[in-house]
């Protein structure tokens, strides 16, 4: 048994850039239960966008979050928990948002930690502005991002 | 009734509004409804018409039948592309 500690699970929406290797390390700091820790961290690709600017809706993002956070927790024995997500004008190749998970053992980390970014994706009020050399242009939502959702629908794959 | 509405990203900028209060007449009382009583202003507002269009009530994601009650906040805005 991982010693939980949901208070411990942090959600973040700011700005300011993150430090993925100290989350990662705080992930598992202090806590002998486990013994895998995943993480994630999308950046902005370049090819052709000169910037990225993400918008959101203050109150609900954070709730959205705790919220997939929460349904995670309920398909995984999760130690802790982190999600970050930048908002505001972004260049290529910075990071903009990341998922860390731990767990005792890996099959729950990885997991847990691609079923967050599959709902955050989904279910986070967050759209991105692209700006290029022809204008600035809102990214569409992709059906695949959706498809990527809906396979958690059945439970049954975790362990 | 009296209602807070907000507007996101490209449905904000296409109704050049992120929020406004509105007072409902007898009649409107879900989100469809004020879905409807929007579009009715005619112009960009018709955007608000699109399938693609999703809505959250008091900062949930809501569907069309959700009921409306004095000063909750309803948010419209198109899917969501964060990540």
């Amino acid at each position: 048994m991982v010693a939980s500690d949901s208070a411990m699970d942090a959600v973040s929406v700011r700005p300011d850039a993150f430090d993925a290797g100290a989350e990662i390390a705080a992930l598992s700091a202090g806590r002998e239960g486990v013994g895998a820790v995943a993480s994630f961290v999308g950046t902005v690709r370049g090819e052709g966008v000169l910037a990225m600017t993400l918008e959101h809706y203050p109150g609900m993002t954070e709730r959205a979050l705790h919220r997939i956070v929460e349904d995670a927790r309920t398909r995984w024995p999760l130690a802790s928990v982190r999600v970050i997500h930048r908002v505001g004008r972004l260049l290529p190749g910075e990071a903009i948002v990341f998922v860390g998970v731990a767990s005792a053992h890996r099959h729950a980390a990885f997991e847990a930690c691609a079923f967050i970014m599959d709902f955050l994706k989904t279910r986070a009020p967050f759209w991105k502005k692209e700006e290029t050399a022809a204008g600035a242009r809102w990214v569409d939502a992709r059906d695949s991002d959706d498809t990527a959702a809906a396979r958690w629908a059945s439970p049954g794959s975790e362990t | 009734m009296k209602l807070t509405v907000l507007y996101f990203a490209r449905l904000r900028e296409a109704l050049a509004c992120d929020a406004e209060t509105l007072v409902l007449p007898d009649g409107v009382g879900d989100i469809a409804g004020l879905r409807a009583h929007l579009v009715a202003r005619g112009g960009a507002w018709q955007a608000l018409a699109a399938s693609t269009v999703r809505a959250a009530l008091n900062q949930d994601m809501a569907t069309p039948d959700a009921v409306l009650r004095d000063g909750d906040e309803v948010a419209f805005f198109p899917p969501v592309t964060g990540g």
